[in-house]
């Protein structure tokens, strides 16, 4: 049974979504990552769907869930890496990314991260897509 | 509706196709067809060979009427790359037609030869002669028509990309000018390049500057905000600038919420750009090397 | 159009669209044949990304279906259409089930109207009881 590893980088998770997910390793990415941001005490959460070649429905919801779950625990989710065909069809699909910060790759998900941790009144902190 | 009377026509071409290819390509060539110089010879009798090959499959059904059915595909497909060559090379429409046309001369030269003691049945085989070249040399004006359509929506596409430059204005900044229209196909060239150019660049900033953008309505503003949604989706910023008065009005009438800061110059959108990466323009004299 | 032009199969492949593995397989059938179509990679996430709300739907609502992908060719376009067919319990209210409603999520909402608006053409049949089948399609231009 697959299972999608999370690495931790300091106070922060990281995620790379390599594979084609289905359904249920989806929920249990979600499942496993609210779990690990309890037990590790994460203030950050990124995603990295650089491997994505696409993102529908069901992963948007995802990445809203685990976004709208991290704050609840007061930490930060960023998504890094998206591709450009991902992204110009996420919006023609109509899918808001709520509660979800982006940004271009992982050193710049990191900056993201800490700008918002140790300076959550400023604008790039309260960012959000 | 299939024809009623039978024509014997399908046996002629079948039987007669060398001579008909040769008294046809006498006929062209005295009728002037190859003194532009732009099609040869060769390509000419190629041309005609596989047309007569084509209409003798066609004709074999006895089905003239309808030229779109299977068994007129391969003349078909004859004609369209006549025309599409024929096109490209400049030639009129007309010119190609006449291509078609000119067959009927030793067609119903063969028929009268044919049948020429027997004035009703020669009238019925030049009507189904005619009515069948008339229907391809027609077609060969609508392959045509489609040709020039093709290269026209290919110039368009080609002007749409080059119309949409993305420009570094600093590190971490990008321009984006859009100059005309801004409808769904634009908007899709629009989002595409400055996506690829903030992988590339890594900018984080990009001022969409929307001066050269005739009218802005609610479609307009959808499009707008659907390029700033996916730039957003790779982590960069959207500045709108370059609205002028009266769209500034627009967009309040229409009750537009772009979502993004927007600002009435460039120069405007990049001194905001500057300070948010948190840098400053200051004062100070020129050296000799610089004047 | 050129006169004469018909819609001319050039390929076609049947996918079973059971399981949520099967989702998986539909993305990839759907992208390799969207790639022998000639699309760009933003026309093939598209379609993919449409292809996968419609399957994801055929499982979820429909009982399991399956999924017939063919590249057309009309005239001097080339392209892709999906028809995705189960005989599930149907949709009583298709106008309904057209809305949008992401942001809340669930529901069919969001995969129908979405992947209707990522298609060029597309087109849903409904019965109550018998079933549903959904056609869609995209063209290179």
């Amino acid at each position: 049974m697959a299972v999608i590893p999370v690495l931790k980088i300091g106070d922060c998770l990281l995620v790379s979504i390599q594979v084609d997910m289905h359904d249920r390793l989806a929920l249990e990415l979600q499942d496993d990552l609210t779990n690990r941001i309890v037990t590790e005490r994460a203030r950050g959460v990124m995603i990295d769907i650089s491997a994505l070649e696409i993102v529908d429905s069901f992963i948007g919801r995802m990445l809203n869930n685990i976004a709208a779950m991290s704050r609840v625990l007061d930490a930060v989710t960023v998504v890094v890496g998206m591709r450009p065909a991902v992204a110009i069809t996420l919006v023609e699909l109509g899918l808001s990314l709520t509660g979800v910060r982006t940004a271009l790759n992982v050193d710049k998900g990191l900056a993201l991260i800490r700008k918002a941790i140790d300076d959550p009144g400023s604008a790039l902190g309260r960012r959000e897509a | 509706m299939a024809e009623e009377h039978a024509t014997m026509i399908p046996q002629l071409l079948a039987e007669h196709e060398q001579t008909l290819l040769r008294d046809w390509m006498e006929s062209q060539k005295k009728s002037g067809a190859l003194r532009g110089g732009q099609v040869s010879e060769a390509e000419l009798a190629d041309n005609s060979r596989r047309l007569l090959a084509g209409l003798r499959g066609g004709a074999a059904t006895g089905q003239f009427e309808d030229i779109t059915t299977p068994v007129w595909d391969q003349s078909r497909t004859v004609l369209e790359e006549i025309s599409r060559s024929r096109a490209t090379l400049g030639l009129t429409p007309a010119e190609t037609a006449t291509f078609v046309f000119s067959l009927k001369e030793p067609l119903f030269a063969l028929l009268r030869e044919k049948v020429g003691k027997d004035p009703d049945r020669l009238a019925h085989e030049i009507w189904v002669a005619t009515s069948l070249l008339d229907k391809l040399g027609l077609y060969t004006v609508e392959a045509f028509q489609k040709t020039r359509e093709d290269i026209i929506a290919r110039q368009q596409q080609e002007l749409l990309e080059l119309s949409t430059p993305v420009v570094r204005l600093w590190e971490g900044v990008l321009a984006l000018p859009l100059i005309g229209t801004l409808d769904s196909a634009r908007t899709q060239i629009v989002m595409e390049s400055l996506l690829e150019e903030i992988v590339t660049s890594g900018a984080e900033i990009a001022i969409i500057d929307i001066t050269g953008v005739p009218t802005v309505d609610t479609l307009v503003a959808q499009h707008l905000i659907k390029t700033v949604a996916a730039a957003r989706l790779m982590g960069a910023d959207c500045i709108i600038s370059g609205i002028r008065p009266q769209i500034a009005q627009t967009i309040v009438h229409l009750g537009l919420e772009l979502g993004v800061v927007s600002k009435a110059t460039m120069a405007d959108a990049f001194a905001l750009a500057l300070r948010r990466l948190g840098k400053a323009v200051v004062d100070r004299a020129p050296t000799p090397q610089e004047l | 159009m050129t006169q004469g032009a018909r819609l001319v199969v050039e390929k076609h492949e049947t996918v079973a669209v059971r399981s949520s593995d099967d989702v998986v397989r539909v993305r990839q059938a759907v992208r390799a044949r969207s790639i022998e179509a000639g699309f760009g990679i933003v026309d093939q996430t598209k379609l993919v990304t449409a292809a996968s709300e419609i399957a994801r739907n055929t499982v979820d609502y429909g009982g399991g279906g399956t999924l017939v992908i063919e590249i057309v060719r009309e005239g001097a376009r080339r392209g892709v259409q999906l028809t995705f067919s189960d005989n599930g319990p149907g949709i009583a209210d298709l106008k309904v089930a057209m809305t949008d409603g992401y942001t809340t999520g669930g529901g069919l909402g969001l995969g129908l109207s979405g992947a209707k608006r990522l298609s060029n053409e597309f087109s849903i049949e409904s019965t109550p009881g018998k079933g549903t089948t959904v056609t869609l399609a995209r063209w290179k231009l």
